[in-house]
């Protein structure tokens, strides 16, 4: 089989081919093997993969959709597939940053020594909604804060890399990136005797584990962890389910719970057992309705008091979401450089804070050409990519962003990297991105080598979301 | 294990069932009103009550033609005892108690519902009607065998055969309620061809007709065919059945968590009364009187199971 590279798209890199001819090193084997391939042996395989995420229920539901609650994130056959040497840097400047993170978040709940020294201004914490007063001068077990991170990553070329967003609430996606092995290896199995492929499939004993190490001091004997969901109507209850499946521990709800004695228990057919750490998917206004929302019904009323008594551990911590805020994320160079004493391994994208009155000027004007984000926003909702949008659209977005200027930031639309997707019968590049996962405990931090890519299906487009409709592919680390 | 765990298997295996039974008795309801010459609008009316929905179908239909009582109990939405209601029921539970479930259990569960969702998209034609009941058959099966051949003999197990025990119970006798009367040995009609019409309805739709000829060579009477379905150890279907597997499985818990509950002694209770019964008894107690209070224990059996194991806070 051949492989055609459109020459329209020769603008973007690319990670698999450089020309017509012309592939790149980490993809040489996988190149090899494709072009023996016969497409319609492919075109079969990718329909038994989507019969087998339909049958084993790999879905995720999607907001304000009521016709088509359940969805598949659609799944391409192509890997992504990462040097060995590439990764090496990229999960130094993952835990770099990571350690950065959880220093600035113990700092800022503690002697906020940042402010004081002038690099992060006062109000973008004071008035930031992330922050959380309740974590004021406490410690979490362990003085971990974010025990899971999904660096989200983008590529522009041979060695530009650059962390898009950290995300150290709740990540989601792992799930994906340890089913699409699953898949891949039950589809080809001779590929992974002929390409040394880094494992994943550790992921969920690790993550255990190192919830496990995180428990609290007075917990005696074996931790018991349990995983906290909204529940099945949540976009991430597959997710979730599969976690508590594969760490071999239960998933809870909110009305699963109460408090019991200063800790928080679970209810079980044999009454109350108690937990000492807990893997919340609820965001933090949702966590206890006597803190924070009084109309939550997906937390459990008082685990805040008992978080703090240092009766549990909530992980990850709450109020985390100060440091992935993407105001705050303009400033990490200077975080990571006044943490570790060390120039940021991975570059930041260029952000404009349209909070500051020139940054404002300055996005209106060139509204066309950037990417403008809602500061607290995720999964791609209320968000701006301004070369796609119409004049409509735009003016619409500028009267938006005009009424509330500190609630937006705006980057460059980068011209990201293309890896190619299964379409038709041949390759045909689109853009990608990439999420590693981190664990945090006490004495160490793991990063899964690979995580999950996500692919623009759309050609052209630069939004890889699957809220939005994008897919997403196995990701390869290579061995050596 | 969680309480609501317990409570998701229970309800997954209860609703299983409920679907396999509306399919039996849709299934008996056509066959009988295909081969025999009774009066089948009688027939549908009662197959509709013994589903246990007379007042949701009345509300919907004021007449009982095969079509409009077939779609009602297949493909109803707003019927919560339609089949695919129940299926629906049976894979939103099954989805919340995923983790204590097999792949092999979850992947029927899940397939099972795919199928029958676009199974039954659409009216179901006559003709496609022995088609689609197979399916339902078939696809209850699987999840069956799926359980027996994978899941771990623990508790999650008791609770999906406490479940299925209790529906499949409440369900016999209901068939059994609906229509004692022809089951009474003073009923005027005896020997004739209609209640030959009522009994083998009976039977089909527990699926009791061919055991129950080779057990009494096809003679049947009222007393032999109550007997049968009431106090039959062999037959799976029949309540003494049913609630002896209740018992076990209830016991099982008692075993593994070391603790009695008050469910246990209701369970036993039941048993021993019927141990004690004879067919005659039963009638000179009265057959409407003792399945009513049969179906009125074995309610309160569930319910005291779902407070026993906090199945919910």
């Amino acid at each position: 089989m051949t492989t055609k590279h459109p020459s329209a798209e020769r603008q973007h890199f690319d990670e698999m081919l450089l020309g017509m001819d012309d592939v790149r090193a980490p993809y040489a084997e996988y190149q090899k093997w494709f072009s023996q391939e016969d497409p319609a042996r492919l075109t079969k395989k990718s329909k038994e993969a989507e019969a087998f995420f339909r049958r084993t229920g790999i879905t995720f539901n999607v907001y304000g959709q009521a016709a088509a609650q359940e969805r598949l994130i659609p799944f391409d056959l192509v890997p992504r597939i990462i040097a060995n040497r590439e990764w090496t840097k990229l999960s130094k400047g993952i835990e770099q940053r990571v350690r950065a993170i959880n220093a600035f978040l113990h700092d800022i709940y503690h002697r906020q020594e940042i402010l004081r020294a002038g690099i992060v201004p006062v109000e973008l914490i004071s008035r930031n909604v992330a922050f959380l007063p309740q974590m004021i001068g406490f410690t979490p077990p362990g003085n971990v804060y974010t025990h899971i991170v999904g660096t989200d990553i983008v590529r522009t070329g041979e060695d530009d890399f650059f962390v898009l967003e950290d995300n150290a609430r709740t990540p989601s996606g792992v799930s994906y990136m340890l089913e699409n092995r699953e898949t891949m290896l039950h589809m080809f199995p001779e590929l992974f005797s002929q390409i040394k492929v880094q494992p994943v499939s550790d992921y969920p004993k690790n993550l255990r584990r190192s919830l496990a190490a995180c428990a609290p001091k007075g917990c005696a004997g074996k931790p018991t962890v349990a995983i906290l969901t909204p529940g099945i109507h949540n976009s991430a209850y597959f997710e979730h389910s599969f976690l508590a499946d594969h760490m071999g521990v239960e998933l809870v709800e909110g009305h699963d719970l109460r408090v019991v004695d200063g800790h928080i228990a679970m209810r079980t057919t044999e009454g109350y057992k108690v937990i000492d750490v807990l893997y919340r998917r609820v965001d933090d206004e949702y966590l206890d309705p006597l803190n924070f929302k009084p109309e939550s019904m997906l937390g459990v009323p008082g685990i805040m008091d008992v978080y703090r008594a240092g009766n549990i551990t909530i992980a990850n911590a709450p109020g985390t979401g100060i440091a992935d805020d993407k105001a705050i994320y303009s400033y990490m160079p200077d975080i990571i450089a006044f943490y570790t004493g060390e120039k940021a391994i991975l570059n930041n994208v260029q952000t404009w804070r349209c909070s500051e009155q020139d940054s404002l000027k300055y996005v209106l004007e060139n509204l066309a050409d950037l990417v403008v984000k809602e500061v607290h926003g995720s999964g791609g909702y209320g968000m701006l990519v301004g070369p796609a949008a119409s004049k409509r659209e735009l003016a619409d977005f500028a009267a938006k962003l005009s009424s509330n200027p500190s609630n937006y930031i705006a980057q460059p639309t980068l011209s990201l990297s293309t890896v190619p997707i299964f379409k038709k019968k041949e390759l045909a590049p689109r853009h990608v991105d990439l999420r590693p996962f981190a664990l945090v405990s006490p004495n160490d931090m793991r990063i899964t080598p690979g995580g999950l890519t996500r692919v623009a299906l759309k050609a052209g487009s630069l939004v890889v979301n699957s809220s939005q409709g994008g897919g997403t592919k196995d990701t390869w680390v290579l061995e050596d | 294990m969680l309480g609501k765990t317990a409570g998701g298997l229970y309800w997954m295996f209860r609703f299983l069932e409920r679907s396999e039974n509306t399919a039996r008795l849709v299934e008996a309801g056509f066959r009988i009103a295909l081969t025999r010459s009774s009066d089948p609008v009688s027939e549908w009316k009662s197959v509709v009550t013994t589903a246990g929905v007379r007042t949701s179908y009345d509300k919907k239909h004021d007449s009982y033609s095969a079509a409009n009582v077939v779609d009602f109990l297949l493909r109803d939405p707003s019927n919560p005892s339609s089949v695919i209601s129940a299926i629906e029921n049976a894979r939103l539970n099954a989805r919340m108690v995923r983790i204590a479930l097999t792949t092999e259990v979850w992947e029927a569960v899940n397939e099972s519902w795919m199928g029958l969702k676009i199974a039954l998209k659409k009216p179901v034609k006559e003709t496609e009607l022995p088609a689609i009941l197979g399916e339902i058959r078939r696809n209850n099966a699987l999840v069956r065998g799926a359980l027996h051949g994978t899941m771990m003999r623990n508790d999650n197990y008791d609770f999906t055969q406490i479940g299925t025990a209790l529906e499949r119970a409440d369900n016999t006798a209901r068939i059994i309620d609906v229509k004692y009367f022809t089951l009474l040995p003073t009923a005027s009609f005896v020997g004739s061809a209609l209640d030959n019409v009522q009994w083998e309805t009976i039977l089909r739709s527990v699926s009791a007709h061919r055991s129950f000829r080779w057990l009494y060579n096809d003679e049947k009477s009222p007393a032999s065919v109550a007997e049968f379905l009431i106090l039959d150890p062999r037959f799976p279907r029949s309540l003494s059945y049913c609630s002896k597997s209740l018992g076990a499985n209830l016991n099982f818990l008692a075993k593994d968590y070391g603790t009695r509950m008050p469910c246990h002694d209701l369970i036993d209770a039941q048993r021993d009364k019927l141990r004690r019964h004879t067919i005659e008894t039963i009638f000179e107690e009265g057959l409407h009187q003792f399945i009513n209070t049969f179906i009125r224990e074995n309610n309160a059996i569930g319910q005291q199971i779902e407070q026993d194991y906090r199945f919910i806070s």
